[in-house]
């Protein structure tokens, strides 16, 4: 029972973890049953978004691909139950930017990198875009799960609307509208100190990121060797076939030998391709996300600082006014919902995190697990083709001329 | 030309004959009865049931390596490898071990045989030796000679060689490798006094004239031509071989660099903390699992080597043919023209006017029958040597192949798996912390 629930919810769109998506037929039964306690009290989702089928549009000016965002919804918000629209990363763009103007207090999703940042890779190919597509996907998908964040009208408004257009340019009033809090969380105050809470966020950032981008950097490199043995590899397998072809009995092992190795190989690059499309993204989201992290909490402390400079200021002008002025209260509460705000994201993040990062290191080992048993495979299919020969040489080797 | 054509011509006759003969001719040394026996038997040439004659006889084994100081022949401070053989008789009937002999040999007189070896049996392809000097090192592979790991494998490679010479119908009964086994000092000077080093240099430089052959037997330029391409095919598989070793080692050398950064972020982590810390912990137990793998790895390559030294046993066994049959041929050739010259000589006519005509006739006048007896000596010794040598070609080569390189790629496969399946439950492990 509780395993075809599982099962189910595996195959909800929402219920996505990237190494799930990416791996249908995994034959390892870990991942699955990992999905399985991470969705078994997964909330009751009411709104679906997903990214796929990007198309590239070549027109005069420039050109530039999109993706087509399929939407379901219950949700009231939602006219119609099901909403399909096209996008190209500068919606995505706009989109982030809307949601950093009009929720300050909250931690947006990071957005995938404008440009690759390793290596000069073409735009346009294949491979660059799928990964982008997946981080838009990823992107759309924890704003979706996100309590307050998949309420935002904007969000909405890139979801449904035919054309987009219209609203990026209705942007200068926008922002006019919500001015106040951008206003505010600019100002130039100066902070005195970080409550101890956001100190020990902040630090843990620094170092996250750090070893993060070690993380990134050594799976790279592993890559790198990888490739590099691959190279070795492919070239090793055909000498064993060169040799066969000097031998008479010996062919067929030799041969076997040679496509053995050639099996390898293949495994080989498949595990290098997953770690490359499924490994790397996910830590390059994290990375991005702890910058993004950062940003909020660097206007947490510029409200508080604000916060601060204004009770300063009524403190030496307390023997004048009794009461503490109604503004500064007022500050004093934006300052008291960002913290809630950003604890509550800092929370989830820190669930995500763990999931995400469970899923991804269980991902790495499965994958492993394959290439070592396709590998472990390989061999013992030629074990029989020897010792076969073995045994056969044993009654007539002496006798007649070993070479042809 | 001239200058070698004889020389071994008359040493390849006696080639076989002498270390067989020699135990009668006394080096003062006592011989073993069975041992006697066996060779006046083995001399019948019923290789089939003397085929194994030592190793049921005698267990050998190279067991132990030891690092010695001495002083070589310049009196000057040297270090070298010992090692151990131990030999021990064994019944037939029960089985029972009778004697134990051990001494310590060093490489230097391994190769001092091997040499002896080759001179007298040029027929014979005689097993190689384990490498003098690590070959197709990979870059953490050590090039020492003096490397325990080295001297571990070559051991083993000893080994192997003194078990494939006791292993051969012919070779097993040579005295001077018999002397190797059990006597320990001397030995050197019994190797001398055979003489062989006055042979093998004059060998050798009849081995570095270029010559060609008129009439090839194809059966031995095929072989020449085999074991050039067998040569050239596993020194290549060995260079890349080695290649691939460097890059392996790096994959997983790489992954340790996984194993300090995973418990440094564990360090800031809470609920993960023990989870990242395992897989540290992992990563650092799959990337020192390399050694041992690739250690496992240089066995295999050990092997390929011996059947790339085979290859150039071979190839020199092919060119002292190549060398007989030139000899043969310009014997032939000189026995035609002499045949002619007879007959000219006899019948009183030249009918054409030469240089070779005009000396016979003036200096030879009196030796036609001598010439004629001469010619037929010569000619029997050729027809000899040529059948004996092809027939020990052929032994020698058929000995080779088929059993020896079979028994590598057996083996090299049970390596490998080894290695992959070492590396499986390390990652299994790791995933099962994970949960």
């Amino acid at each position: 029972m509780a395993r075809s629930f599982g099962d189910k919810d595996l195959i909800l769109p929402n219920g996505g973890t990237p190494a799930g998506t990416s791996s249908p037929a995994s034959s390892s039964s870990l991942l699955n049953r990992l999905q399985l306690d991470d969705d078994i009290d997964g909330e009751t989702r009411d709104l679906f978004v997903v990214v796929d089928d990007p198309k590239k549009h070549v027109c005069t000016m420039e050109t530039y691909i999109t993706y087509r965002i399929t939407t379901k919804s219950t949700r009231v918000e939602f006219d119609l139950p099901e909403y399909s629209v096209r996008r190209r990363y500068q919606d995505f763009d706009w989109l982030r930017s809307k949601l950093e103007e009009s929720q300050p207090t909250h931690l947006i999703p990071p957005l995938p990198e404008k440009f690759v940042v390793k290596g000069v890779v073409d735009r346009f190919s294949e491979e660059f875009v799928e990964t982008r597509r997946k981080a838009l996907d990823k992107f759309l998908k924890r704003i979706t799960d996100h309590p307050v964040l998949s309420f935002n009208e904007h969000f909405n408004i890139f979801l449904t609307a035919k054309d987009l257009n219209i609203y990026k340019k209705q942007g200068i009033a926008l922002l006019t509208r919500m001015g106040e809090s951008v206003k505010h969380v600019t100002g130039g105050y100066k902070l005195r100190m970080r409550p101890l809470e956001f100190a020990a966020i902040g630090d843990y950032l620094d170092t996250f990121a750090l070893k993060l981008g070690t993380i990134d950097r050594i799976a790279q490199r592993i890559i790198k060797e990888e490739i590099e043995y691959l190279v070795e590899l492919r070239e090793y397998g055909p000498v064993y076939s060169t040799w066969s072809a000097l031998e008479g009995e010996l062919a067929e092992p030799l041969e076997g030998v040679s496509a053995c190795i050639g099996n390898c190989s293949t495994a080989l690059e498949e595990l290098t391709d997953d770690m490359t499309e499924d490994f790397l993204p996910v830590l390059r989201e994290y990375i991005l996300y702890s910058d993004s992290m950062k940003s909020v909490l660097k206007k947490r402390d510029q409200v508080q600082a604000e916060y601060e400079a204004k009770l300063e200021a009524v403190a030496l002008r307390k023997e004048d006014r009794p009461k503490v002025p109604a503004d500064v209260e007022k500050c004093q509460d934006r300052m008291e919902c960002f913290n809630a705000d950003l604890k509550a994201d800092m929370e989830r993040w820190q669930n995500n995190k763990r999931q995400d990062f469970r899923q991804l290191l269980m991902g790495m080992a499965d994958k492993n697990i394959q290439y070592y048993e396709k590998c472990l495979m390989a061999w013992e299919s030629i074990i029989p083709l020897l010792q076969e020969k073995q045994e056969a040489k044993k009654e007539s080797r002496f006798l007649d001329g070993p070479r042809k | 030309m001239e200058q070698a054509s004889p020389d071994p011509e008359r040493q390849l006759q006696p080639g076989l004959l002498e270390p067989l003969g020699r135990s009668d001719a006394g080096l003062g040394v006592a011989v073993d009865e069975e041992a006697e026996g066996a060779r006046e038997e083995g001399s019948g040439g019923d290789t089939m049931t003397h085929n194994n004659f030592w190793l049921k006889k005698i267990e050998i084994s190279v067991s132990e390596a030891e690092k010695r100081t001495g002083r070589n022949a310049m009196n000057m401070q040297e270090t070298y490898t010992a090692y151990l053989i131990e030999t021990r008789s064994v019944e037939h009937t029960d089985g029972q071990s009778v004697l134990t002999d051990s001494l310590w040999r060093r490489y230097s007189e391994f190769e001092l045989l091997r040499n002896y070896l080759l001179v007298y049996y040029p027929h014979i392809v005689v097993p190689p030796l384990p490498e003098k000097r690590a070959e197709f090192v990979w870059h953490k592979l050590s090039a020492d000679n003096m490397d325990p790991d080295f001297v571990e494998r070559r051991r083993i490679g000893l080994e192997n060689f003194l078990l494939r010479i006791a292993s051969h119908p012919i070779l097993c009964r040579d005295k001077i490798f018999y002397l190797f086994l059990t006597q320990e000092g001397n030995w050197k000077e019994s190797v001398n006094e055979t003489g062989f080093q006055l042979k093998a240099d004059s060998r050798l430089k009849a081995l570095n004239a270029t010559f060609r052959v008129k009439n090839p037997d194809k059966r031995f330029t095929d072989l020449k031509h085999y074991s050039d391409e067998l040569q050239s095919v596993i020194s290549h598989l060995l260079r890349v071989r080695a290649r691939v070793a460097d890059r392996l080692y790096g994959v997983y050398k790489v992954h340790g660099n996984y194993g300090r950064v995973f418990s440094e972020w564990s360090a800031i982590e809470k609920e993960m903390g023990d989870g990242l810390q395992s897989a540290g912990h992992h990563m650092d137990v799959y990337a020192s699992s390399i050694d041992d793998i690739l250690e496992d790895e240089e066995h295999y390559a050990d092997q390929l080597k011996e059947y790339l030294f085979y290859a150039e046993a071979l190839r020199a066994v092919c060119r002292k043919h190549e060398l007989m049959q030139y000899d043969l041929e310009i014997a032939a050739q000189d026995l035609a023209s002499k045949k002619q010259q007879c007959e000219e000589l006899a019948t009183g006519t030249v009918r054409t006017f030469s240089l070779k005509g005009m000396t016979t006739k003036l200096f030879g006048q009196e030796t036609p029958e001598q010439r004629e007896a001469r010619i037929k000596v010569l000619e029997e010794q050729i027809n000899e040597g040529e059948q004996q040598l092809k027939s020990k070609n052929l032994e020698g080569r058929e000995f080779k192949f088929g059993p020896m390189l079979r028994n590598v790629l057996a083996r090299c496969n049970p390596v490998k798996r080894i290695s992959l399946q070492s590396k499986c439950p390390k990652t299994e492990a790791q995933v099962n912390k994970r949960i």
